[in-house]
C-alpha cells in the first residue's frame, strides 16, 4: 500500500517536473519571439533616456549638482516657457472638449451608416501628416492668408488680423490636430452607453434635457476624461505646430528642449527638461489610470 | 444592435446638434480640401479659390532634385520600416497574446512606450545615442528609429486580431502533427492576415509622416521629405509644398481605403 502510494507520488512528481520544464521551455520560446522588439525599444527609448537622466545630474563643469533642475525655478525664461506650455495645453484641451463633445454626441446618436461616413472626416485628418495640416493653417491664417483676404474683401476689417505666428495660431493649429484624439475615445465610450437607460428615463417623465444631464452626461464622463488626459499630455510635448506657427514668440516646452540641445548644445539642461516632461506625463497618466482604472492608451488601437 | 437609438426625439429637434457637429466636421476637413484645391493654382500668391489653374507646382516638385531625393529617401525608409516592424510586431503580439509570461504587463507597457514618451525626448535621446555609434544621417539609423515608433501600432493591431481568434485551432493543428511554424503559417496566419496588413499600413504611414525624430537624426543625403518640408516651412510658404501636401493627403486616403477594404473582408 505504502509502496504503491510512494510510486504514485514519485510518478506525479516526475510528471510535474516535466510539465514545469515544458512550461519553462515554452516561456523561453515566447521570450525569443519578443526579444528583438524589446531589444530595439530598450536601445532606442530606455537606454538613451536613462543616459540623458544621468547627464542631467551634472553641471557644465562635470560636477554632480542639481543646477540643471534648480535653473527651472530661478531663470525667468524657463518659468515663462512652463507658463506658456500649460496655458496652451489648457486652452487647447478646453477647445477640444467644446468642439469634440457635441461632435462625438452627434456621432453616437446618428444611425450606424451615417455615423461611419462622418467618422471618415475625423479619421482622415488623424492620418494626415501633422506637417501638412500645420501648413494648411499657415496658409489660412497668415497675414496675407485666406481669412484675412476674405475679410478685407468683404470690408469687415481694413487691417489684417494677426492670426498666425502668435498664440492664437498655435492654439488653432493644435486644436485641429488633437481634436480626433478626444473625439475617438469619447465616441467609443458613448457607443457603449445603454440606450435602455435613456429610454427608461424618458419613460419616467424626464425631458430630453434632463435625460441628457442626469443620465447620458454622467455616463460619458469616463470617456471624456480619457480623451482630455490624452490631449493634455500630447499638448505638453508638442513640437511641430508651435515651432512653425508660433513665430518664435510662443516657446513651448519641446521647443525649449530643441533649442537648448541643438542651438546651445547644453545637453544637461535639455536632458533635465526632458526628464521633467517625462515625469509630468507619466504622473498625469498614472493619476488618471488610478482614478478611473481605464486604459488611457485605448485610443491608439482604434486609430 | 439597433439601427437607431429610438428615443422620442425627432431629428428636427436635433437640428441644432447636427448643425454644430457639421461645423466641427467642416473645421476638421476644410484645411485639407483647401490645400488640395490650392495646389492646382497658377499663382504664386495665396488666392482662394484660385483664379487660374495649372500643374506648375507639381512640375516644380517632380523636377526639383532636392525634393525628389527627399521623397525617395522617405519611401525607402518607410518600406524598410514596414518590412522590419511588421514581422517583429506580429511575433511580439503572438507572444503577448499567450499571456503566460510573468511580466506580460511590463512587456506590453515597454512595447507601447513610444506612444506615451514625448517624441521630442525620443528624438534627442536617439540623436545623442546615434552620435556615439555613428548612425546619424544614415538609412539604417532612420529605419531603426522609425521601427520603434511603428512597433506599438503593429503590436496593438495584430493583438486585436489575435484576441478574436481561437488559439485552440493552432493547438489542434499541432496535435495532428504540424510543426510550430507550419501550424502558425497555415492555420493562424491566414485568419489574422487582415490585422497584419493593417498593422503594416500603419507602420508605413507612421514612418512616412514621422517628423520630430527625423529632424534630429536625418540630414545630408538622407534628409527625409518631412524634414525638408519642415525646413522649407520655417523659411517661407512655398506653393510647391501645397502640391507635396496633396500627394501626402492622397497617400493617406489610399492607405486608409486599402485598410478599410481589408477590414470589411475580415
Amino acid at each position: 500500500m505504502s509502496a504503491q502510494s510512494a510510486f504514485h507520488a514519485s510518478a506525479g512528481d516526475l510528471n510535474a517536473q516535466s510539465l514545469r520544464a515544458d512550461a519553462r521551455r515554452e516561456s523561453l520560446r515566447l521570450l525569443a519571439l519578443l526579444s528583438p522588439s524589446l531589444f530595439l525599444v530598450f536601445a532606442i527609448i530606455v537606454m538613451p533616456i536613462g543616459w540623458l537622466f544621468w547627464l542631467s545630474l551634472f553641471d557644465e563643469a562635470g560636477v554632480l549638482s542639481s543646477a540643471n533642475y534648480a535653473r527651472f525655478f530661478e531663470q525667468a525664461s524657463y518659468i515663462k516657457t512652463f507658463v506658456t506650455t500649460f496655458k496652451v495645453a489648457f486652452i487647447v484641451t478646453g477647445a477640444c472638449v467644446l468642439l469634440g463633445y457635441p461632435l462625438a454626441y452627434m456621432l453616437s446618436q446618428l444611425p450606424r451608416r451615417a455615423a461611419s461616413i462622418c467618422l471618415i472626416f475625423v479619421i482622415l485628418p488623424f492620418w494626415t501628416s501633422v506637417l501638412v495640416r500645420t501648413y494648411a493653417w499657415l496658409v489660412i491664417l497668415q497675414r496675407k492668408g485666406l481669412i484675412n483676404s476674405w475679410l478685407i474683401d468683404l470690408g469687415v476689417i481694413s487691417q489684417p488680423l494677426s492670426l498666425a505666428n502668435n498664440l492664437s495660431g498655435v492654439v488653432i493649429g493644435m486644436t485641429h490636430i488633437l481634436l480626433p484624439f478626444l473625439v475617438l475615445p469619447l465616441y467609443a465610450s458613448m457607443k457603449t452607453i445603454d440606450g435602455d437607460c435613456l429610454r427608461a428615463g424618458m419613460n419616467l417623465g424626464a425631458g430630453p434635457v434632463a435625460t441628457f444631464r442626469q443620465i447620458f452626461f454622467p455616463l460619458s464622463l469616463p470617456g471624456l476624461a480619457s480623451g482630455v488626459v490624452i490631449v493634455f499630455v500630447l499638448c505638453l510635448g508638442f513640437f511641430v505646430t508651435p515651432a512653425l506657427m508660433g513665430g518664435g514668440k510662443v516657446i513651448m516646452w519641446a521647443m525649449r528642449m530643441e533649442q537648448t540641445t541643438s542651438l546651445y548644445s547644453n545637453w544637461g539642461a535639455g536632458a533635465a527638461l526632458g526628464v521633467v516632461l517625462l515625469v509630468v506625463t507619466l504622473a498625469l497618466l498614472g493619476l488618471f489610470q488610478w482614478l478611473l482604472g481605464a486604459r488611457a492608451t485605448g485610443v491608439w488601437s482604434s486609430r | 444592435m439597433s439601427e437607431d437609438i429610438g428615443l422620442p426625439i425627432s431629428h428636427r429637434q436635433r437640428l441644432w446638434l447636427y448643425a454644430l457637429g457639421g461645423l466641427v466636421l467642416l473645421f476638421l476637413i476644410a484645411p485639407s480640401i483647401i490645400i488640395v484645391i490650392m495646389s492646382f493654382s497658377d499663382s504664386t500668391l495665396l488666392q482662394f479659390p484660385p483664379q487660374q489653374w495649372s500643374l506648375r507646382w507639381y512640375q516644380t516638385y517632380f523636377q526639383s532634385l532636392e525634393w525628389r531625393d527627399a521623397t525617395i529617401v522617405s519611401v525607402k525608409v518607410a518600406i524598410m520600416t514596414t518590412s522590419v516592424a511588421t514581422p517583429l510586431g506580429t511575433a511580439a503580439a503572438y507572444a503577448i497574446n499567450r499571456g503566460t509570461l510573468r511580466f506580460n504587463g511590463t512587456i506590453n507597457a515597454l512595447l507601447t512606450a513610444s506612444l506615451i514618451v514625448p517624441v521630442i525626448l525620443i528624438g534627442i535621446g536617439t540623436f545623442f545615442l546615434y552620435a556615439r555609434i555613428g548612425l546619424n544621417n544614415t538609412l539604417t539609423g532612420l529605419v531603426i528609429a522609425h521601427t520603434v515608433q511603428a512597433l506599438p501600432l503593429v503590436v496593438l493591431t495584430v493583438l486585436s486580431g489575435l484576441r478574436s481568434y481561437d488559439m485552440n485551432q493552432e493547438r489542434v493543428a499541432r496535435s495532428l502533427g504540424a510543426g510550430r511554424v507550419a501550424a502558425f503559417w497555415q492555420v493562424t496566419m491566414p485568419q489574422i492576415r487582415f490585422s497584419i496588413v493593417s498593422g503594416a499600413l500603419f507602420a508605413f504611414i507612421t514612418s512616412f509622416d514621422e517628423v520630430v525624430v527625423s529632424l534630429f537624426i536625418s540630414g545630408g543625403d538622407t534628409t527625409t521629405l518631412t524634414r525638408r518640408m519642415f525646413n522649407a516651412l520655417r523659411d517661407q510658404i512655398d506653393p510647391t509644398i501645397a502640391a507635396i501636401s496633396t500627394c501626402l493627403i492622397v497617400l493617406s486616403v489610399v492607405l486608409l481605403s486599402v485598410g478599410q477594404m481589408f477590414g470589411r473582408r475580415n
